[in-house]
């Protein structure tokens, strides 16, 4: 009532971090596609190395030819689909990447300074679920809703996992602030020491974005599951979607994991982005070299193993905390 | 923004899922009545905490609140399967039994 | 000026998509029309400047609402697309009860003397809730604890149709368990 509200969002007295003017929205959305286009750019030479077919520079530019042919395909329409929710489950995935990032600190500069960073990215990643599943919904196709099925199932065996997961970091900062987790690494990175939990979290950012072991719900065993009556425009969205969750995911891993902005030579901002890619070539490579996870055989794994083994993670971080505080 | 904003529009959830949790035969859609009556519990919580009492402890009662949320999910879910099971029914109707 | 515009604006998009919920003749625009509704009210607890609080709603009721359009589409047995849907009943005394709900409330509201506010908030609110959790009021999170545990418990057994006769056989020695679905870890 009395004194006026300052910001809708209090910001954490984090001495690491300055809160840019949201103008750099737009830079963040523009670092956003640069690392997308990366991520597809990378996957485009390894699928090529894997068909050993074409030169590398090639297959580096190849996401760009799909896209504009995906730009000149006509849009393909179904009976009785719900468009709304169809396209935006579609358009959702890259406004969720874009939140995700935002809160995401470049070096010393971020656009939105919350005092719940962690549990924001957490919620944008939930949006996820609601997402993927309209997408599939949306088309009134048989096949495209199996694969929206798929992947709650998937969701619901990884995302406990890496709420926890989350949750470790955030223990040994004593802070939910995603720039004063990354000033708490002084030293020794948490991804050293919690280990479990990286693997956990980078496990879950292949889930929510689709990638990998989690891309059932897309296979071919279905039509191509949730993506099965999507093409032209839409189906760009989608994978540029995707694309977009896996490099806001990996860009997240950094100052959750490594240490943010830290290390020598480079500015903070340069190392921030050479970790970010470092984490999404990683992701980009691991999905051809791990299974797919079936979504029923994977509940269990999700909740038998993953879960305690992220909750024991948990536990030896807060002893840890304590001890040492 | 103030009190009365924002503990009216509260009041308009709060009525809108009343209709809902009175009208509706499907039992999923009565769990949806609820659900907006507590959301506007939630409003009115923060509201009144924010313009009349910030202290430190006032927003425990918002966690008791998405507490009892998930709990009424979670039963109404659970009761919902055992209805369709055993009745092969969906509507509140057909389990008028269940109040005697 | 532009706060209290914004806030009576998601004011208003959180009872028209409440209002839509009970509206819309598909399953999953009610559903998600809901979940709009709720994360609307969550981002007005975020302008109420209770951070943590307002994230975990939109959180909470984005999950919910993904399972509970499963549910829908589960129980509700038929393509709403193809066929509108009218399931209501006593629809005139619903109404009449939410309109004078509404009266009656919003007659309180405007009526009663608010008194004024008392303390200011703590810096970091987030901390505050943390602290009050684990500190004076920690009974509260005693008690959500074990009704929590129990909840899971009774809804798993009221849900489940098998029991553990029908997994592991009369004599309880079947190995493995026999399972409509198989599990992971290969129990």
């Amino acid at each position: 009532m009395g004194e006026p509200l300052l910001t809708s969002l209090p910001a954490a007295a984090g001495p690491a971090v300055v809160t840019v003017a949201p103008a750099w929205a737009v830079a963040v959305v523009a670092v956003l596609g640069a690392l997308a286009l990366a991520a597809a750019a990378l996957d485009g030479v390894l699928s090529a190395r894997s068909a050993s077919a074409g030169g590398a520079l090639g297959a580096a530019g190849r996401p760009l030819g799909e896209a504009s042919r995906l730009l000149r395909q006509r849009r393909r329409t179904t009976v009785q689909a719900d468009t709304l929710l169809w396209r935006t489950g579609g358009a959702g995935l890259l406004v969720a990447a874009a939140l995700m990032l935002a809160v995401v600190p470049l070096g010393r500069w971020t656009v939105a300074d919350l005092a719940v960073g962690v549990v924001w990215f957490n919620a944008m990643d939930v949006m996820v679920w609601a997402l993927v599943w309209l997408v599939g919904w949306g088309a009134n196709s048989a096949h495209a809703l199996v694969g929206g099925y798929r992947f709650l199932a998937h969701g619901l065996g990884y995302e406990l996992p890496l709420m926890f997961a989350l949750v470790a970091p955030a223990i040994a900062a004593g802070s939910l602030n995603v720039g004063a987790v990354a000033a708490a690494q002084d030293g020794l990175w948490f991804a050293a020491w919690m280990p479990v939990a990286f693997l956990v979290y980078l496990l879950g950012v292949a889930g929510f974005s689709v990638w990998g072991p989690f891309a059932p719900a897309l296979g071919t065993d279905v039509a191509g599951g949730v993506r099965a009556e999507l093409s032209g425009v839409d189906r760009l969205v989608l994978e540029t979607g995707r694309y977009a969750l896996l490099a806001a995911g990996a860009a997240f891993a950094v100052p959750m994991f490594l240490g943010g902005g830290a290390g020598p030579l480079l500015p903070d901002w340069a190392w921030t982005l050479v970790k970010t890619l470092a984490v999404l070539a990683l992701l980009v490579w691991a999905r051809r070299r791990l299974p797919a996870l079936r979504p029923d055989l994977f509940m269990e794994i999700g909740w038998l193993v993953l879960l305690p083994a992220a909750l024991v993670q948990d536990l030896l971080v807060a002893v840890v905390t304590v001890w040492r505080s | 923004m103030t009190l009365e904003a924002a503990l009216l529009i509260s009041a308009a959830i709060f009525s809108v899922g009343l209709y809902g949790a009175i009208s509706q035969q499907v039992v999923v859609m009565v769990m949806m009545g609820l659900e907006l009556m507590i959301n506007a519990v939630i409003l009115a919580a923060a509201a009144c905490w924010w313009f009349l009492a910030p202290g430190p402890t006032g927003q425990v009662l918002l966690m008791v609140v998405i507490a009892a949320m998930t709990l009424e999910m979670a039963m109404g879910f659970a009761v919902a399967v055992l209805l369709h099971r055993a009745r092969q029914t969906d509507m509140t109707d057909m389990a008028t039994d269940l109040s005697r | 000026m532009l706060v209290d515009i914004a806030f009576v604006a998601l004011g208003v998009v959180a009872v028209l998509s409440g209002a839509a919920v009970f509206v819309v003749d598909s399953m999953a625009r009610a559903t998600y029309a809901l979940a709009v509704s709720f994360v609307a009210v969550g981002v007005q607890v975020l302008f109420l400047q209770q951070s943590y609080v307002g994230v975990v709603v939109i959180l909470m009721m984005v999950m919910e609402m993904a399972v509970m359009a499963v549910y829908m589409v589960m129980f509700m047995g038929m393509n709403p697309a193809l066929m509108p849907m009218s399931m209501v009943h006593s629809n005139r005394t619903a109404v009449a009860t939410a309109v004078l709900t509404f009266l009656l409330l919003a007659a309180g509201i405007l009526v009663v003397d608010w008194p004024a506010r008392r303390g200011s908030p703590p810096p970091e609110v987030t901390e505050a809730l943390g602290e009050a959790l684990m500190g004076p009021q920690m009974l509260v999170m005693a008690v959500i604890s074990p009704v929590m545990v129990a909840t899971i418990v009774a809804g798993v057994v009221l849900a489940a149709p098998r029991t553990r006769y029908d997994r592991f056989g009369d004599d309880l020695r079947q190995r493995p368990p026999d399972d409509p679905q198989p599990g992971g870890v290969g129990r």
